[in-house]
């Protein structure tokens, strides 16, 4: 298995995890928010503000460990820099998480019209961002193994 | 349907340039390791520039590395 997709799937792993944890952490604290009927716009863009620096940082800290691991295991030092492949692979993968992400902000947005409450609209956001993501890591270990042509 | 198809010689040039490792044609063209293995399993067809780099790397003119074949299924 290539660098690329370990680090794809290391990269799955490590956001269902933080979602997870972050999920279950939410619940903990916030316990009367749920089920989540009540309309609290507040609440949940707090949850998705923090939720972000908090993913991100996370990740790094991840990534890191990924690099340290896979230069012991592996026995030589990550790729120093991304080719022509690399980027189209990227760019293909983000496309699709992209319109993802569109089609749960469309799904979203046709909740609210619904008359459906506004913490369904900010769940359908936090899902259609997890899905979003996962599907660009997916993406990109499918083509890194089926190929581009 | 036309299935259109980008071979290339890429593995016989390196064999026939004294054994030329793909790290080594990586290095000379510029791309990662994968990317060397990726196009001699024809699944990636590189860019223009990436092709005619291998070329120049072997000193054959393009058609002598790669070939663009048409089938129909």
């Amino acid at each position: 298995m290539s660098y690329h997709e370990q680090k794809s799937i290391v990269s799955i792993i490590s956001t269902v995890l933080i979602f997870v944890f972050y999920a279950l952490y939410v619940l903990q604290k916030y316990p009367h928010k749920f089920p989540p009927s009540a309309a609290d716009p507040g609440f949940w863009a707090a949850v998705i503000l923090i939720l972000i620096p908090i993913s991100t940082a996370a990740k790094i800290i991840i990534s890191i460990i990924f690099h340290s691991i896979y230069r012991t295991m592996a026995g030589e030092k990550e790729p120093s820099f991304s080719d022509e492949r690399d980027r189209l692979i990227e760019l293909k993968a983000t496309r699709i998480s992209h319109w993802i992400f569109v089609f749960g902000f469309l799904l979203a947005m046709g909740a609210l019209s619904l008359k459906m409450p506004i913490s369904t609209m900010f769940l359908i956001f936090i899902f259609s961002g997890l899905v979003s993501d996962l599907s660009g890591e997916i993406s990109q270990i499918y083509f890194y193994r089926r190929g581009t042509s | 349907m036309a299935v259109h198809q980008i071979s290339n010689n890429i593995r016989t040039l390196r064999f026939h340039r004294g054994e030329m490792t793909q790290q080594q044609l990586a290095k000379a063209v510029g791309v990662t390791r994968q990317t060397i293995i990726a196009i001699e399993s024809a699944k990636y067809s590189p860019s223009l520039e990436l092709a005619f780099r291998i070329a120049r790397v072997f000193e054959k003119p393009l058609e002598e590395v790669f070939s663009y074949e048409e089938e129909n299924e």
